[in-house]
């Protein structure tokens, strides 16, 4: 059977088995995130995929950069210089971009627990939060990143989200939030 | 405005007096419909704090708001209430529309137009961040009643920095810790609050320097925990350690030499009570080390309130308003500080 990456799940093209201290690990990567993680590839693999991947990912990052928030006219790059987001907007406007910096600055926490107004109940689009922590799930334990697969499980769980493997279609979220 | 007599103080001892000098449980929120601060013009700026100015407050505002317009303020009182703790160094400075809402007994504030629209805060003597931080959620939600906050499913409520996303809150305690610093052992202090997110900030918060051993202590992950959560880790476990740790080397200096720990403090009480020109430096110095000789009872004629209330009451503007002499002018600053010193430590 194929091997998929640990990372993704094209197929596996570089596949390394390492013993430390008596335990075997193995790592199973595709060409893209084998470049990522800096194992030199042989030509056969195809180098201009993996480089056309890799620029094709620069130029959506770079394309995020320069796009304005179209209620306050900020950019990423402004945000960047000065710490500051503009408008609440921004935070859908960069939902990715801002989704990173927020994971580095608090403990790798991906999504609020507590109170929220009253108002904001029906704006809580649960299915589309589930699917989404579940997607950041899967990729931690991929990446085996256990402290921080197990702290979003306690996230969802803190939600009321079923953190179970599979995706939920929209309306299928069970559960409230807390207030 | 007049510097009162009598700060917000309490009069009998406040749980964990001897290292904590105060709590403080402050939330960030903004409105929706408008651009952040920082992206907003001043007239946008004013319509936020006339948006603001016409809610309604319950909580320690149930019995009335007194607001501060800080532009037509001098700078004399905005420096007080900066001193007081009721609104944050980047507000006294700051040149564009903006108040401050005080309570009656000045223990909460609402700075409008901070980094953020509402910047609520709560302070309280001593250790009592629990009973902060349920009034503060009960001041929280009577505002939720007449203003909408932003809010965003994942992010929680959001905020200006991306830091401050989710709950919002931030817990603190000023700590007081001398031995810890005699023993050299402010460093494990230091390690524990990187270990636990924890900043760690000086007398007067962000960029201030650790004046006679003062630190603060709070909270950096908002995200992904619950207020509740964040307040009893703070409360039942990170203050407590903190604490513990001061007063076990309290135990070590007074096993070792109390020789040298009683006339350490008594020495200072006698600066305090002999001089004729102190800076604010050598006040809160001298005045952190007679807290700790009246924590321990080494020093029995003067009452620890006493001893907080001049920290307050010695600092620049606090002075200005007592004794009418000039706000950054250094020779009348010290006399004036030496005088109230030798007059209330007699």
């Amino acid at each position: 059977m194929e091997r998929t990456c640990d990372c993704c799940s094209n197929p596996a093209v570089v596949h390394e088995t390492l013993m430390t201290g008596g335990v075997r690990t193995e790592v199973h990567l595709c060409a893209e995130h084998a470049v990522e993680r800096g194992y030199v590839l042989p030509t056969s693999i195809g180098p201009a995929l993996v480089v056309g991947k890799l620029l094709e990912k620069a130029t959506q990052a770079a394309a995020r950069t320069t796009k304005a928030c179209p209620t306050c006219a900020m950019t990423m790059q402004v945000l960047r210089e000065s710490g500051l987001v503009g408008c609440a907007d921004c935070y859908r406007h960069f939902e990715d971009e801002l989704g990173a910096i927020i994971a580095r600055t608090q403990e790798g926490a991906a999504a609020h627990v507590g109170r929220h107004p009253a108002q904001a109940s029906s704006l809580i689009d649960r299915a589309a939060l589930r699917n989404r922590m579940v997607r950041e799930l899967r990729e931690a334990v991929a990446r085996e990143e256990y402290e921080r697969a197990a702290r979003l499980r306690d996230e969802m769980h803190g939600l009321g989200l079923d953190a179970s493997a599979t995706e939920a279609t929209a309306g299928e979220a069970d559960g409230g939030a807390g207030a | 405005m007049s510097a009162p007599s009598t700060p917000n103080r309490a009069p009998t001892p406040a749980p964990l007096a001897d290292s904590v000098l105060s709590s403080r449980v402050r939330l960030a929120r903004n409105l929706v419909g408008f651009n952040f601060v920082n992206r907003s013009t001043h007239q946008q700026l004013s319509d936020i704090v006339l948006r603001v100015q016409s809610a309604r407050f319950g909580g320690p505002f149930a019995a009335g708001v007194r607001w501060v317009n800080i532009q037509g303020t001098a700078p004399v009182d905005r420096q007080l209430l900066f001193e007081r703790n009721l609104i944050s160094r980047p507000f006294v400075d700051s040149t564009h529309p903006r108040c401050v809402a005080i309570s009656s007994d000045e223990s909460t504030s609402i700075m409008v137009n901070e980094e953020d629209h509402l910047r609520l805060q709560m302070l309280a003597p001593g250790m009592r961040l629990r009973e902060l931080s349920e009034r503060m959620i009960g001041l929280d939600q009577s505002i939720e009643r007449s203003l909408e906050f932003a809010f965003h499913p994942r992010f929680g409520y959001l905020t200006a920095c991306a830091t401050n996303v989710g709950t919002g809150i931030r817990v603190g305690a000023m700590l007081h810790l001398p031995a810890l610093a005699i023993v050299q052992e402010l460093e494990r202090v230091q390690r524990a609050a990187k270990e636990l997110h924890l900043a760690i900030r000086g007398f007067h918060g962000e960029g201030s320097e650790a004046l006679g051993d003062f630190y603060q202590v709070s909270n950096q992950t908002t995200l992904g925990r619950s207020e509740r959560d964040i307040v009893e880790e703070f409360a039942d476990g990170i203050v407590p350690r903190f604490v513990e740790w001061e007063r076990g080397a309290r135990r070590i200096l007074l096993e070792r030499d109390p020789g040298s720990l009683d006339d350490r403090v008594h020495r200072a009480l006698g600066v305090l009570r002999s001089c004729r020109l102190l800076s604010l430096e050598e006040s809160v110095k001298f005045l952190s080390r007679v807290r700790l000789g009246v924590s321990l009872g080494r020093i029995t004629d003067v009452p620890l309130e006493l001893v907080d209330r001049l920290l307050l009451e010695s600092q620049p503007a606090h002075l200005v308003r007592a004794t009418g002499c000039e706000l950054g002018n250094g020779r009348d600053d010290r006399g004036a500080r030496a005088d109230l010193m030798r007059a209330s430590l007699r």
